[in-house]
């Protein structure tokens, strides 16, 4: 497997649409950091410094968007780009039959790949977020205390484990589609339809099944946005959002967009408004992340049977 | 002799339509052995189950003492397979593509590259080893093909079509290839192939394949005595013909 798994990552750093791709994202996270990081700067300026500023560099946004929803966004094409050719590449090149004659089990050949692929993500947003961090210790002049860094640690890990989910599902493609151009494809409808479609249609759904006749029924309203809260958590994309949300934003209590908050507890909620503590806000996201993982493991698990399953003859 | 290869009743079915039908077939240690039939006659089928990569639907197989099915590992160790239309990563040279062979079969790198540039020296690659593979003819794709067996000192060839599409040169260079092989190093070879010419030239024994099944075993000359008489001068193909006509 190991064998695999030594080629893939030598193809993959060698391969120009690794080279392309790594160039693109590190620019747009370079330059969208740096004016979130500029835009922190301004705002501080005569102001004391409020506690872990420096996470705030990730989830400020610059002049669009920041660094947590870009990931959240182009994450998705990293994984679909690594993994969308795994196997049907082979395929197109007529090896697949020499390489499963080879005395490796048949399992090797797609375990070594998913790792390889998993490694390369794992470089390529460790060493983004280590030079976007650099970069803000520079212009902000904060250093990160332990628990920012534990935070951005945590943060990577789901990260990871967002983009393999997307990296397991362009695997299944691979072995479902002997085309290179319908396995990207259907990567990539799934990508969109979970990014930009999944919360129209969380909405549409929740509207339908609990409808809202008045918005003074604040039963009916809030029944109507639990149902499209939980239906839109089918999404990877809303997952991961949420997940990285609380755990970047000391702040955030809660995941809900949805709080039913008496005056009298906003009233004790603005008093004690001071950031969780890590473990705190982890525990917040902890099913977020299961569900995340278990996605992506569902994923390739399939990917995984239907190769070993697969008639060598077909291929 | 040995049998290298051993089937008994041995049967593929895809659904309804039988591929391979009750095949019992020998191969013996240091022959070639001619694996002759139309396309689509089950050859490859047959190719696969021997390597395990296809479980057959009934019958057993035995190569090299193992069965491919429940232990294909010891198999796929010591049997280079040739399939048809081999393929290679076209963006890595020639010598990476043996590298990488030499990797998956656990071949130290210390010894790999004795054994990769002896391979290539082989079949007469050796200048062409570092080009890129998309840069090869046809001919030597098909040598590299070769070249990737050797690698694993194999003890068993399974050729599967191995000078399909090749030019008349390019294929006369391949025969005596597979002939030198056999001859010096004492390896078996299967090879499938429906050009019956160039099977009669290499080859010890052959067996016809017609629609799954294997309708005659032997060498050449048997075959021509039960089937034409005492003809002068057998042809390989008015054999063929005949078992051909009669399926």
């Amino acid at each position: 497997m190991w064998k695999v798994c030594r080629k893939e990552l030598a193809d993959h750093f060698n391969s120009t649409r690794f080279l392309l791709l790594f160039c693109l994202v590190f620019m747009v996270a370079l330059v969208s950091t740096y004016m979130a990081a500029e835009n922190v700067h301004k705002a501080l300026q005569g102001n004391t410094k409020p506690s872990q500023v420096f996470l705030m560099l990730f989830t400020t946004p610059g002049k669009f968007f920041s660094l947590v929803q870009f990931v959240a966004f182009f994450g998705p094409l990293l994984g679909i780009i690594m993994g969308f050719d795994a196997i049907n590449r082979e395929r197109q090149l007529r090896t697949l039959g020499k390489l499963l004659s080879q005395p490796i089990y048949r399992d090797a050949v797609v375990n070594g790949k998913f790792i390889a692929g998993v490694i390369t993500i794992t470089i390529v947003l460790a060493s983004l977020l280590l030079l976007l961090s650099g970069m803000g210790l520079v212009i902000l002049g904060v250093v990160p205390g332990p628990e920012e860094i534990a935070r951005l640690a945590v943060y990577l890990l789901i990260s990871i484990a967002y983009v393999a989910f997307w990296l397991g599902l362009a695997v299944l493609f691979s072995i479902f589609f002997r085309s290179l151009a319908t396995s990207a494809l259907a990567s990539v409808a799934i990508w969109i339809f979970f990014s930009f479609f999944m919360g129209f249609l969380a909405d549409l759904a929740a509207d339908a099944i609990r409808p809202v006749y008045s918005t003074r029924d604040l039963r009916a309203v809030v029944a109507n946005e639990r149902l499209a809260h939980s239906i839109s958590l089918i999404s990877p994309a809303v997952l991961y959002a949420e997940a990285t949300g609380a755990i970047l934003d000391p702040f955030q209590r809660s995941t809900s967009r949805l709080l039913l908050v008496t005056p009298l507890e906003g009233l004790s909620l603005e008093r004690f408004q001071g950031p969780l503590p890590l473990d705190q806000s982890v525990f917040l996201v902890w099913p977020h992340v299961v569900l995340l993982i278990a996605l992506t493991l569902i994923c390739f698990g399939i990917a995984y049977v239907t190769f070993l399953r697969q008639e060598i003859r077909t291929l | 002799m040995a049998s290298i290869i051993q089937t008994r009743g041995l049967t593929r079915r895809y659904g309804r339509q039988v591929a391979v039908d009750r095949l019992d077939l020998d191969v013996q240690e240091g022959e070639i052995f001619g694996f002759l039939g139309p396309n689509g006659a089950g050859k490859t089928t047959t190719i696969l189950m021997l390597l395990g990569l296809t479980e057959p639907t009934e019958g057993t197989a035995r190569v090299l003492g193992h069965d491919p099915t429940h232990d294909p590992m010891p198999i796929k160790r010591q049997v280079g397979y040739l399939p048809e239309n081999v393929g290679f990563y076209d963006d890595l040279t020639g010598r990476e593509n043996l590298q990488y062979i030499a990797a998956l079969n656990e071949i130290p790198e210390s010894q790999a590259r004795a054994k990769i540039d002896a391979a290539l020296a082989t079949v007469g690659l050796a200048e062409e080893g570092d080009k890129i593979v998309g840069a090869y003819s046809r001919g030597m794709r098909q040598r590299l093909g070769i070249a990737e067996l050797l690698v694993k000192d194999p003890r068993l060839l399974i050729l599967d079509e191995p000078t399909l599409g090749l030019d008349p040169d390019g294929t006369l260079r391949m025969l005596e290839l597979i002939r030198d092989l056999n001859r010096s190093r004492g390896i078996t070879v299967m090879l499938s192939s429906h050009l019956l010419d160039q099977v009669q030239r290499i080859c010890h024994r052959v067996g016809i394949m017609i629609q799954g099944r294997l309708v005659a075993v032997g060498t050449i000359e048997e075959l021509a005595r039960r089937k034409l008489g005492d003809a002068a001068g057998p042809s390989l193909e008015e054999i063929y013909m005949r078992y051909f006509k009669e399926t």
